[in-house]
């Protein structure tokens, strides 16, 4: 667990972070959002003391990060940033060994845990340990990037708009990617971003920041439904909001009983799935199945278009 | 003609079959052949001589000879022929020149006479530049890499000191010239190239952690680069001569160090002359070296926990490493052409023959000195860029 507790960052005049508090829970991605200028950078680097905090103070598991050097705290922090990063002068092996190295690690442990990481991330250790950043595409660079950062088994990863460089598709599925691994792993995940939509789909909890300070911290689907009032509201504002907001509640969560004519549908797909099986069948209500094909009951358009509007 | 026109290929036209760099080699060559003396004939050293022509100074069969080759060559570099063919054009015609020029002595002047030279002239000179240049235009065009570049120059050296040990050109007045001063040529040499490495070897010392804190610092950077700029436009004469006084003074005061050999002539200040100009280059390429190590790629080295010298040396270092050996091989081909007037102030190097040579009009003599820096400055420049491009190879 992370605890930030009224962390505040000036530089000179300005104050970049504005005591700011929260704190996030173990095993669970926690999305930092806001514009350029919002402080999202200052407050992640703050947790490995890239920058030192002002005033305040930030514990990981309990323990108070000023308490170790910021290289020892660092080697037990994964760390990855836009554009990857990656040391032009290294293979992929030993971009990926960095901190197993600087920790000591003897060599056929390190080499074990390279090719470990490399097919964890779907590539194939003989082929890709000797190539070089450059030999790399974007998508297996940012995914290089990854897997040196988790080299050390961090139980804490960092990430600084990871995705920022990558074109829609191949962002997308490092997205999913990332969400594979954090499942698989069972690590802790703070990410920022500037997008809403990557905030939305990949956050348990978003943290909204604007000029230094925290303006709202809670699941997106209260981010979306329940917006304070302001920047954050004019932020969800655009992002297809109902759909958003149905595409994170699953079948299952509204069901009602009875039964209905037409193809069936999953109670595990999305709400929005949903909706867009209704209208392409033009249909009041669809049957609910569950994966071994037993009926649950049905869904129907009037109480999706109930859960997908803003409070009154 | 009607017939041949009908039988022949669509004609391409003249200038699609002419090679650009080609035509100037072909021109400079035939200027040097037809137009320029081959060599110079002149009753003693100090005198001027004769210019002879290149039929005029060999046995008529040589010249024959070296007259066909090196017109075949001049044709193969003027048409679009294959490039590996125009490199080995351009090798054999360098040595079929130094191979004719070697014979002229005995060609020309009367056995036993001990007092008449015999050097190359503007003819020779023109068309060694000319194949020179052809053979070095072939290397840029096989895109040769590092390793086959330095094969090569290696094969240019051994066939160089083949030629010598062989005595074939002992005629030569500049061979003349090297026997009655063999001593003192490798004591020269020797003292040339330890000032030039010596004084290039402390600017890196210096130079490179000045670079560093500059990169770090930019007050300090603000402060160092302009006052390196200004040491560099210091002509190099006046800068040897700003040395005398204060080093005079210098050792005047303190015994110990006159003791050290420091005076306000000699090898002190050739020295730290050569090593204030080599300042520049050396901390301005490191500096600007790290500088270009991409931001993301420092940040992620600190973000993994590297402290600062592990920043250093393991990353930002080695991605500088190309820009600074830039900076290295400008000062040691500098230094190289600069320790020559370092003679001026008793540093000595090769430039001792120039100036002797300049004092007694004794051409040969200056060439004595000249030559071998030329062939220096030449090869450091060839190793270094092949150094160079040795580390750029897995760096984007």
């Amino acid at each position: 667990m992370i605890e930030l507790d009224h962390v505040s960052r000036r530089f000179g005049e300005q104050l970049a972070v504005d005591d700011v508090s929260f704190s996030v829970e173990r095993g669970t991605i926690t999305v930092i959002v806001g514009t350029s200028g919002s402080g999202k950078s200052t407050t992640l680097r703050m947790i490995n003391r890239l920058i030192e905090p002002t005033s305040g103070t930030i514990l990981i598991d309990g323990k108070d990060t000023a308490s170790v050097s910021g290289e020892e705290l660092r080697r037990g922090i994964g760390y990855v940033i836009q554009g990857n990063g990656l040391f032009p002068h290294w293979t992929v092996a030993r971009n990926i060994a960095t901190v197993p190295t600087l920790l000591g690690w003897d060599s056929s442990r390190v080499a074990r845990r390279v090719d470990e990481l490399l097919s964890l991330f779907s590539m194939k250790p003989e082929d890709f340990r000797e190539k070089f950043p450059h030999q790399l595409s974007g998508g297996e660079q940012q995914r290089v990037g990854v897997a040196r950062a988790l080299a050390a088994e961090p139980g804490l990863l960092l990430m600084d708009e990871p995705f920022g460089a990558l074109d829609p598709i191949i962002r997308a599925k490092a997205q999913e990617d990332l969400l594979a691994v954090q499942q698989r792993l069972g690590i802790t995940v703070v990410l920022v971003t500037h997008d809403m939509e990557e905030a939305i789909h990949l956050g348990d909890k978003i943290a909204v920041m604007d000029g230094g300070k925290l303006l709202q911290y809670a699941p997106p689907a209260e981010i979306l439904a329940n917006p304070a009032p302001g920047f954050v509201e004019k932020l969800v504002d655009g992002v297809d909001r109902p759909f958003r907001l149905l595409s994170l509640s699953p079948v299952a969560s509204i069901v009602e009983p009875g039964t209905a004519e037409g193809p069936p549908i999953l109670e595990t797909a999305t709400l929005r799935d949903a909706l867009s099986e209704l209208l392409w069948h033009r249909r009041d209500a669809l049957p609910v199945t569950a994966g071994d094909g037993t009926v649950r009951g049905k869904i129907s358009l009037q109480s999706l278009l109930a859960h997908a509007s803003g409070p009154a | 003609m009607t017939d041949a026109s009908q039988t022949a290929a669509p004609p391409v036209p003249l200038t699609a079959r002419l090679d650009r760099v080609g035509v100037v080699v072909a021109l400079i060559a035939v200027a040097g052949m037809d137009w320029q003396p081959f060599a110079t004939l002149k009753p003693n050293r100090l005198i001027s001589g004769q210019g002879l022509s290149l039929a005029g100074s060999l046995p008529t069969l040589w010249a024959a000879i070296g007259i066909g080759i090196l017109s075949i060559a001049t044709i193969v570099a003027v048409l679009r022929t294959n490039a590996w063919l125009r490199l080995t054009t351009g090798i054999v015609s360098l040595l079929v020149l130094a191979l004719l020029i070697g014979l002229v002595p005995a060609t020309v002047v009367p056995p036993g006479n001990t007092f008449a030279r015999v050097s190359p002239a503007s003819g020779f000179w023109l068309m060694a530049f000319a194949f020179a240049v052809l053979t070095t235009d072939a290397i840029a065009k096989l895109r040769l890499g590092p390793l086959a570049r330095l094969g090569m120059l290696a094969g240019a050296a051994v066939a160089v000191a083949l030629i010598l040990g062989s005595g074939h050109w002992d005629g030569l007045s500049i061979l003349k010239e090297y026997a009655t001063n063999a001593d003192k040529f490798w004591r020269e040499g020797r003292q040339h190239i330890l000032l030039a490495v010596s004084s290039l070897a402390a600017a890196i010392v210096v130079g490179l952690p000045l670079g560093i804190a500059c990169h770090r610092n930019p007050t300090l950077r603000g402060i160092t680069l302009p006052v390196l700029n200004i040491i560099q436009t210091v002509p190099s004469m006046a800068m040897y001569g700003l040395m005398i006084v204060p080093l005079s003074l210098f050792a005047a005061s303190f015994p110990i160090a006159a003791q050290l050999g420091i005076r306000g002539i000699g090898t002190a200040p050739a020295l730290i002359a050569l090593f204030l100009y080599s300042l520049l280059p050396v901390v301005a390429n490191t500096v600007v070296g790290l500088g270009e190590v991409r931001r993301s790629v420092v940040e992620a080295a600190e973000g993994m926990g590297m402290t600062r010298f592990q920043r250093l040396f393991q990353v930002e270092l080695p991605l500088a490493l190309p820009v600074i050996l830039t900076g290295i091989r400008i000062v040691l081909v500098q230094n190289i052409g600069l320790v020559t007037i370092a003679a001026l102030i008793g540093g000595g190097g090769f430039g001792t023959f120039v100036f002797q040579g300049i004092g007694q009009a004794a051409t040969d003599l200056v060439l004595l000195g000249a030559v071998p820096t030329i062939a220096l400055a030449f090869t450091a420049a060839i190793l270094l860029d092949a150094v160079i491009e040795l580390t750029e190879r897995r760096r984007l």
